[in-house]
């Protein structure tokens, strides 16, 4: 193992692997320490849908520049990611949703984002199987550009691209202690060996917590347990993601044609478990035909467990620790830290680089929490 | 020969793409899943899996015995939305 390094991230997710691609190519020697294999924790799990339709105008914005760089990731890290743009489907049910909608729509357009708000006829223009009335929708959101990808190819991509630009990856070497003196980091330890470094990039996840507490760093995020469905393969029918802020149901069609979505579990709480519930299964299949009558012909082939890193107000926490030189967040994407990651890692990696701060960073900082107000995400499924 | 070697029925791969995957780097049984699809099919990795470890410890001399099995996914064979929705009357 190498004895130091400019920067060691900790987690070998897209999010890690992500940021070790962009601080790489330029030139940074960074080093990355995953405790499992690559995709093993959330984003091997994930519903690889890439949406841009928030609430909040972080997300947004991070989202809306993240979906053009996936327009041209494949072309620039050499690997095809299997990203395809059928649009997102949002369901409006009932008067206060449209209102909420409404204002969206007003905010994600001021940020340049082509989105409509369609009658209930609409719907089927979009997605001919949905049976409108069984979903109870009066209307939905609609965006175009909007997508998914292949979470694992992307990791595997951007990990593949940051090694070509001299970027170290250890899986199955997991952190078991963070040197620092009073204000600043000194260093990273290992089961495997010890590294010399001034900045750890906490990107681990669910176990973000358990790093930061390492060195003392307290953080509100919880983990969640959640649960997806995949079918087997028919001929494709629609290509837009359908989701529902109120259900909480997402699911799409993939190009193979299998069918994949999630929905909270009745049994949902908090912890780190992976055993998928009958309850889930159950309510997941029975809200899908609601949705899509048709669909009862299909067999479903596997259900897994994945995990939302889940914070009070479901943004991330990025930045560094006012106290602590060095201890840079990358946690706290409560259920969309894949759809983001492009966007996110280049603003660490111009942080970490160039010292660049920008609005989005700001308001993301894990200072916000000290408010008592914090502006809360809405627009949130699975 | 090996092109037509096939391992994974279901996704269609050969003897020749998981031994390029295993060349490429993805040693890991999960890591080799992810990127082949392999054991995702219908028949959930019953047909592969055993091949797939086998092909890694001849590649990689880590015994068979030493390879972790990949998690199995319910419900193990495929079932039909229909009947599982069917337990359930949902309001």
């Amino acid at each position: 193992m190498k004895s130091k390094a400019d920067v060691v991230i900790i987690g070998g997710g897209i999010s890690g692997c992500g940021l070790a691609y962009n601080l790489a190519r330029r030139g940074v020697d960074v080093l990355v320490f995953e405790k499992n294999y690559l995709t093993s924790g959330a984003t091997g799990a994930c519903g690889a849908g890439i949406r841009q339709q928030w609430s909040t105008y972080e997300n947004a914005e991070l989202a809306i520049a993240s979906v053009k760089i996936f327009e041209k990731l494949s072309n620039e890290l050499g690997e095809d990611i299997e990203f395809r743009q059928g649009g997102y489907l949002v369901a409006i049910h009932d008067r206060k949703e449209m209102k909420q909608a409404i204002k969206n729509v007003e905010m994600q357009r001021t940020l340049g984002l082509q989105v409509e708000i369609l009658d209930s006829e609409g719907i089927n223009d979009i997605v001919p199987i949905l049976d409108v009335k069984g979903m109870k929708a009066i209307g939905a959101t609609f965006c175009p550009t909007d997508g998914h990808a292949n979470p694992f190819k992307t990791t595997f991509a951007y990990a593949n691209a940051a090694k070509r630009f001299g970027a170290n990856i250890y899986t199955h070497t997991k952190v078991t202690s963070i040197k620092k003196d009073k204000k600043r980091i000194t260093g990273v330890i290992t089961d495997k060996g010890s590294v010399k470094t001034e900045i750890v990039v906490n990107a681990a996840g669910i176990w973000s917590k358990d790093i930061a507490e390492i060195v003392g760093v307290n953080t509100p995020n919880i983990p969640i347990r959640k649960e997806i469905i995949a079918t087997e393969r028919f001929k494709p029918m629609f290509e837009a993601m359908v989701i529902s802020f109120k259900d909480g149901i997402y699911f799409s069609q993939q190009k193979e044609g299998q069918i994949i979505g999630g929905i909270p579990s009745p049994e949902q709480k908090p912890g780190y478990k992976t055993i998928p519930t009958i309850s889930f299964m159950q309510h997941m299949a029975s809200t899908l035909i609601r949705y899509a009558p048709v669909l009862k012909h299909i067999n479903l082939l596997r259900h897994w467990t994945g995990f939302y890193d889940v914070t009070p107000d479901s943004r991330p926490i990025l930045g560094e620790t006012k106290n602590l030189k060095g201890f840079i967040h990358c946690h706290g994407f409560s259920g969309h830290g894949f759809m983001i990651s492009p966007m996110v890692s280049k603003l660490l990696s111009d942080f970490i680089v160039d010292g660049k701060t920008s609005e989005v960073l700001n308001n993301l900082n894990i200072d916000r929490f000290k408010d008592k107000k914090i502006e809360h995400e809405m627009s949130t499924v699975g | 020969m090996k092109k037509k070697a096939i391992v994974c029925r279901c996704e269609d791969i050969s003897l020749e793409d998981v031994e390029k995957a295993i060349d490429e780097g993805y040693t890991d049984i999960e890591e080799l899943r992810k990127k082949l699809r392999i054991g995702m099919g219908p028949c959930q990795g019953r047909v592969c899996i055993q091949l797939v470890m086998k092909i890694l410890e001849k590649k990689t001399g880590k015994e068979v015995g030493k390879i972790n099995l990949p998690s199995s996914r319910p419900p193990i064979i495929p079932v039909c939305l229909g009947s599982i929705a069917s337990d359930k009357n949902e309001k």
